[in-house]
């Protein structure tokens, strides 16, 4: 069982507070959704939980234990998987050669330390199988063989989902897992989501703009405002608190139809970020 | 069974496997076909820069790391053994002795490399090692006590070895049986079978990790590989394949000084060849050397004769002139990487694609 927390997590980029004193804990077999504008703070909340940033003040800590000075391959093995908003890719590798890779970083893999030198790639059919198995799950079986640099936006979207489900992790962070996704790619990853919640063992993160995917999924909404947490419980509460409909929900709400991920905000700029093509 | 040799990595097109094939035979069979001193002198140089500049691809073409140091760890080798079968006399328990400490030597000097600097960024890294280099050529100049110094070290092979000894009294095939042939193929064969053993390297899932980290080394570390680790280790294996390329050519050539091991002119030498040849492919490394040590060795001979028949017009034999060799390598190399920036191999296998 595995319970992830946060406490007092801060991280201030020269003057600019980005995570600000954030304590939270999540639960096993849960959903949390994470929202808020753009620039609020939450890739950088997640950039603090996986280890990418070193927080200025506050902890992470997994089942009680302080992940302060875990390296991210380190939080990783202790069962922090991530998925991440920019893909994230190995472009000049196949698309198998992507996801066993991950398969075989886990301890069911069983070459995380092993430095396994002398064994032949192509026959480990175990790992390939699983690989397999993943890549049906997010419909990309047909394009194994492909470069990862030669496949379409959406694929490299899905594929970066893929990575994640390969790494049985205990705590599954997806940012924005579907921005940038056609309608028919969408609900693949939706899906997969959705299954994965099932797993009453699974702790689930979700930063996500379209407002129709939280209320579906959600178990519990948190709101990031300016680094700030300022809104946590069920769905229906936050979306009806008056702080969340005037600073966020109202606008997003409008928008959560369209297919572009990153609704526009009052007063803050939508910010385009490399690889979020439309 | 193939498949099991080649790690299941085949040359993946039809023209590169003739080329590669051919070079194989060639190699093998060299003694016979050309049975002149200077062939076999070439062909002895390709099989060591075979091994080398495979090495280099290692780190290089695979893991993504560039460093300057990798001669140093072919120096390492190459005075391992001269320095032994000085001491101890030539003979077999010098070689072993040679070449086990050469390889201890590299082993630490690399983790020490590894671990300090592996950790900063890549162009400091790559600094780093360009000092660390050229330290340790200064060291081996100015140890002369051991080294030989600028002289180096000119010593003796175990009996079987040498050009004295004959296997038996009649030539086979026309060619005397001595102790050089017998050297060669203790080359040839060393050299097939490093090859062959780097190539499963870079196809284990251990190498697959390594090209993880050449293509996103933040990515590697976030599904949970420890890069600091397989960098590190990857440094170390290309070191020690250098450091036994070292030792070979100590042992073809029955001397050693700093400018045949150390010196920093082979180090762009591995580089070009690298590149040409194709980084990240291994094949790339025996083509690459086999074109560059013929081109080296035989240009010369071939400008010459240029030269020769141009010496009606001036202007045109100055330009073939044999000391221009350099200008034309150069130029040759331009042209390559104009042409062929992936490689040769990369090349022949981007047709099959397309085809
Ligand atoms: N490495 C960094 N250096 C400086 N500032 C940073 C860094 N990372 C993030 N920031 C700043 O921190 C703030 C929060 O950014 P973050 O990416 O976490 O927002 P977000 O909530 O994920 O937004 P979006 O919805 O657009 O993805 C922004 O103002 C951003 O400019
Ligand atoms: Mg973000």
């Amino acid at each position: 069982m595995s319970l992830l927390a946060t406490r007092d997590l801060t991280i201030r980029f020269g003057g600019h507070v980005a995570v600000n004193a954030v304590t939270c804990a999540f639960q096993p077999g849960t959903l949390t959704a994470i929202v808020g504008p753009n620039g609020a703070g939450k890739t950088t909340y997640f950039n603090l939980i996986s280890g990418q940033l070193k927080a200025s003040a506050g902890q992470v800590t997994l089942d009680g234990r302080d992940l302060s000075g875990f390296s991210v391959s380190q939080r990783t093995r202790a069962g922090l998987g991530r998925a991440f908003q920019l893909t994230n890719l190995f472009p000049r590798l196949t698309v198998l050669e992507n996801i066993r890779l991950a398969v075989q970083a886990t301890r069911e893999g069983g070459h995380r330390r092993g430095l396994n030198l002398w064994s032949v790639w192509s026959d480990h059919r175990g790992l390939i199988a699983r690989a397999d198995e993943i890549l049906a799950a997010v419909a990309l079986a047909d394009k194994e063989n492909e470069l990862v640099a030669n496949l379409p936006h959406g694929d490299q979207r899905k594929l970066e989902v893929a990575l994640l489900m390969a790494l049985e992790s205990q705590v599954f962070m997806f940012d924005e897992p579907t921005a940038g996704m056609n309608a028919a790619e969408a609900p693949v990853i939706l899906n997969l989501i959705r299954k994965l919640k099932e797993d009453p063992r699974k702790t689930i993160l979700l930063v996500e703009h379209k407002m129709d995917v939280v209320r579906e999924l959600a178990d519990r909404i948190i709101v990031l405002h300016n680094g700030t947490l300022v809104a946590d419980g069920a769905p229906a509460e936050v979306i009806a608190s008056p702080i969340v409909q005037e600073a966020y929900l109202g606008v997003a709400a409008q928008n959560a139809s369209a297919q572009d991920g990153t609704p526009p905000h009052p007063g803050v700029s939508p910010r385009r970020e490399r690889g979020e093509q439309p | 069974m193939l498949t099991r040799l080649l790690s299941n990595d085949f040359p993946r097109n039809r023209i590169l496997a003739v080329v590669l094939v051919g070079l194989l035979l060639a190699l093998a069979f060299m003694p016979f076909i050309f049975p002149g001193v200077k062939a076999l002198n070439v062909a002895a140089k390709i099989l060591v820069f075979v091994v080398l500049v495979a090495s280099f691809d290692l780190l290089l073409g695979y893991t993504g790391i560039v460093s300057f140091a990798h001669t140093m760890f072919f120096g390492i080798g190459a005075y391992g053994i001269a320095i032994a079968s000085t001491r101890m006399g030539p003979g077999w328990p010098a070689i072993a002795t040679g070449l086990a400490a050469a390889l201890a030597l590299s082993f630490v000097l690399a983790l020490l490399v590894g671990l300090f600097s592996l950790r900063v960024r890549a162009i400091f890294f790559s600094m780093i090692t360009l000092a660390v280099a050229a330290a340790f050529q200064t060291l081996a100049s100015q140890l002369s006590e051991v080294t030989g110094g600028e002289d180096g070290l000119t010593f003796k092979m175990p009996e079987v070895l040498s050009p004295g000894y004959q296997m038996s009294e009649t030539p086979f095939l026309g060619v005397m049986l001595d102790g050089r042939l017998i050297c060669y193929y203790l080359l040839f064969f060393t050299a097939l079978a490093l090859l062959l053993a780097m190539l499963r390297i870079v196809n284990s899932p251990f190498g697959r990790v390594l090209q993880a980290i050449r293509e996103n080394e933040f990515r590697a570390e976030a599904i949970g590989y420890r890069v600091v680790v397989y960098r590190t280790t990857s440094s170390i294996l290309s070191a020690l394949f250098a450091t036994v390329a070292g030792a070979m050519l100590a042992i073809w050539l029955r001397y050693n000084g700093p400018d045949t091991s150390l010196s920093f002119e082979i180090m762009l030498d591995v580089l070009l060849i690298v590149v040409i040849g194709g980084m990240g492919t291994i094949y790339g490394a025996a083509i690459g050397s086999g074109v560059f040590v013929i081109a080296q060795s035989y240009l010369q001979d071939l400008l010459r004769l240029g030269s020769d028949t141009a010496s009606g017009l001036p202007w045109l034999s100055a330009l073939l002139s044999p000391d221009r060799w350099l200008l034309w390598l150069g130029l040759l190399f331009v042209l390559s990487v104009y042409y062929f920036p992936t490689g040769v191999v990369g090349r022949l296998r981007a047709m099959r694609q397309r085809a």
